[in-house]
């Protein structure tokens, strides 16, 4: 599978949903139904929206450099897969760090790690972790304690409209983190300040760790409740690129953009439903159920189940 | 008398930050609590407010100083490291990220009880990896405290006074070096914050008994002057901790942990919160209540050499050294 990034974003999608498909076949588990609501999101953004320069940090992904400490100059960020550090060049933030595997997948897709980077996935003494850290490819921040990364963007963002750099800090966020108080300290702070170029994509795939979050702690009338705040707020359908396009564009000043982008926890894997609500982290129960999904999602994804046994 | 400065942070905080426009000065709703209300007024454009929304406002501040800025972070100590525990370790220490957090109202010297004393923020910090932890102990080091935290590369954690504040040093704070108050052969007493300025009120009449004191006060607890403690601890007859914090995990435990290490057998006391809270009330009453007065030093200093020195409340009270200061009423929040 080796596809340049001249592709359209819906193949990036499929190919971000394949990819974590294969692996976690290979590995016995995974974020399966992180890659089903969030892949047309991803997509979009390194297809799209983000203005990104070329990676910095070689293809295949380096060792763990250490943690950081004023006396360890072998530390290094993730960021390095989403180019320079420049004025006109975007930033994206990832949150939710478990979708670790769905981002990894992504960065692959779109040609910025190699095609078996996946190979150093959660191996010990990699950097390419199954809950990411700022070292782990697409990363900058340490966002596993989930809710603090929208705030750190909003810091960054702050500093680079302060210095007059255009480009734009984007943060891919988890509906789960409205749960956490911080984030709604974060959009009122967003709003007081008038941080507008920071630019948001929430997965509401309305699913948590114990299950559907109607089970957990409902959110209600997210839009509403977010829009409340002073910022900007468009609820989209999450898997309609045309309408993310849309709401990308439709930005105000003075205030930072939030998109929901409301997603199905089964999208492109409909097997999947059969296991609702329990969808965080794919686990087979049985050989049985690991053949029956194989086959079962390698056709709706048009996989061949050959692939799958690639060592 | 001893001199007595009236808000030095203010002055110091305001000459400091204009001279650096990197430098952000964040605050929570505390911001004429934590004097830099003129620098708000008069430098608008250094100054960010980020309501009472510490957990916000720690993460952001590790955003600001990706960017490049650094970022000074006012508000009582307790709000710093408490709530925002998580924040703290993961959107600041983690990443090593230059962020000053500057304490105002440390231990028990707030009247606000239980919810305003950091008491055992030494402790929580000391077990932060990356984290540098200072503390001002009278007026030169608030004044001069803010370029040694401006140059540590990493975070860095302040216990800062305000208010009236006694000029106890005529040297600037140095980093990673404690201060040699006295020099004597008996025992060695080591403290730090506002705990100085009273152990200072036992020196004459410890001296009137001829008993040697050798007097350390301690402005970095970490890293810490190793080196220089082992070098003061060696040959005397106790050693003798005051602070304004619990005795678990604050300067008496460093202290400990370094005299066994180096298997110096020398006998230790402990002043301080005896691992309790403590309660609402003036800054005297609860160091007399909680043993951290020189009365209890001097208490300690009989112990440990078995004898009793016979030094009551009424000398240590004519020795005061600060008699403006604690003329002034309780601080008010």
């Amino acid at each position: 599978m080796n596809l340049s990034n001249q592709q359209t974003t819906e193949d990036v999608a499929a190919g971000i949903r394949k990819r974590v498909f294969l692996h976690t076949m290979r590995n016995n588990g995974g974020y399966l139904s992180q890659a089903c609501s969030a892949a047309e999101s991803l997509a979009f953004l390194y297809n799209e929206a983000l203005t990104l320069g070329e990676p910095t940090l070689p293809k295949v992904p380096l060792p763990f450099g250490g943690v950081p400490s004023a006396t360890n100059p072998d530390a290094f960020t993730g960021a390095g897969y989403h180019g320079p550090f420049a004025p006109e060049f975007d930033r994206l933030i990832i949150s939710p760090a478990h979708y670790a595997l769905v981002i990894y997948s992504a960065l692959i897709q779109v040609g910025r790690m190699d095609e078996h980077a996946l190979d150093h996935f959660n191996v010990d003494g990699g950097s390419v972790e199954m809950i990411g850290a700022e070292h782990s490819p697409g990363m900058e921040v340490t966002t596993g304690s989930l809710a603090q990364g929208l705030s750190m963007a909003a810091g960054i963002a702050w500093a680079r409209k302060r210095k007059g750099e255009p480009g734009k800090v984007w943060v891919y966020m988890s509906d789960g983190e409205f749960q956490e108080g911080q984030t709604w300290e974060c959009l009122a702070a967003m709003a007081y300040h008038g941080i507008d170029n920071v630019r948001v994509i929430v997965d509401v795939n309305r699913q948590q760790c114990d299950g559907a979050m109607s089970s957990v702690l409902d959110l209600g009338d997210l839009a509403a409740r977010v829009a409340s705040f002073g910022v900007t707020c468009r609820s989209i359908d999450g898997h309609d690129l045309g309408a993310m396009r849309a709401a990308a564009d439709s930005t105000e000043p003075g205030k930072p953009l939030i998109i929901l982008a409301n997603t199905s926890p089964y999208q492109g894997m409909e097997f999947l439903k059969k296991r609702f609500p329990r969808l965080h982290y794919v686990r087979f129960k049985s050989a049985d159920e690991r053949r029956e999904m194989q086959t079962t999602i390698a056709a709706e994804l048009g996989v061949d189940e050959a692939e799958i046994v690639r060592a | 008398m001893v001199e007595i400065v009236n808000r030095p942070y203010a002055k110091a905080f305001e000459t400091f930050a204009t001279a650096r426009p990197d430098i952000l000065c964040l605050s929570a709703d505390l911001t004429s609590s934590c004097e830099v209300d003129g620098f708000r007024d008069r430098h608008p454009d250094q100054f960010l407010s980020l309501g009472m929304a510490e957990q916000n406002m720690l993460s952001f501040a590790g955003g600001l100083a990706m960017q490049g800025f650094r970022p000074f972070l006012h508000t009582f100590s307790v709000f710093l490291y408490r709530r925002p525990y998580d924040q703290l370790i993961n959107s600041i220490a983690y990443s090593n990220r230059k962020v000053r957090l500057m304490g105002f109202l440390p231990g028990i010297t707030t009247p606000g009880g239980i919810t305003h004393q950091a008491i055992e923020d030494i402790s929580v910090m000391r077990a932060i990896p990356n984290m540098t932890i200072l503390e001002c102990g009278d007026a030169t080091e608030v004044e001069t405290v803010l370029d040694v935290a401006d140059s540590i590369d990493g975070p860095v954690y302040v216990r800062v006074l305000r208010g009236e504040v006694p000029r106890l040093f005529s040297t600037p704070f140095a980093f990673n070096k404690l201060r040699t108050l006295s020099e004597g052969d008996d025992v060695l007493v080591v403290t730090a914050g506002v705990c100085t300025e009273e152990a200072l009120r036992a020196a004459e009449p410890l001296k009137a008994r001829g008993v040697g004191i050798h007097h350390l006060h301690v402005s970095t607890l970490k890293p810490f002057d190793r080196e220089g403690l082992i070098k003061a601890a060696r040959g005397k007859k106790g050693v003798v901790t005051l602070e304004n914090h619990t005795i678990n995990g604050g300067l008496g435990s460093l202290v400990a942990e370094i005299l066994a290490e180096e298997g110096l057998g020398v006998k230790l006391r402990r002043l301080g919160l005896q691992d309790t809270f403590a309660h609402g009330a003036s800054k005297p009453y609860l160091m007399k209540k909680y043993g951290l007065d020189a009365s209890a030093l001097v208490s300690a200093i009989g112990q440990l050499l078995g004898k009793n020195l016979d030094i009551d409340d009424a000398e240590l009270e004519a020795v005061r050294i600060d008699t403006v200061h604690s003329a002034q009423k309780a601080e008010a929040l």
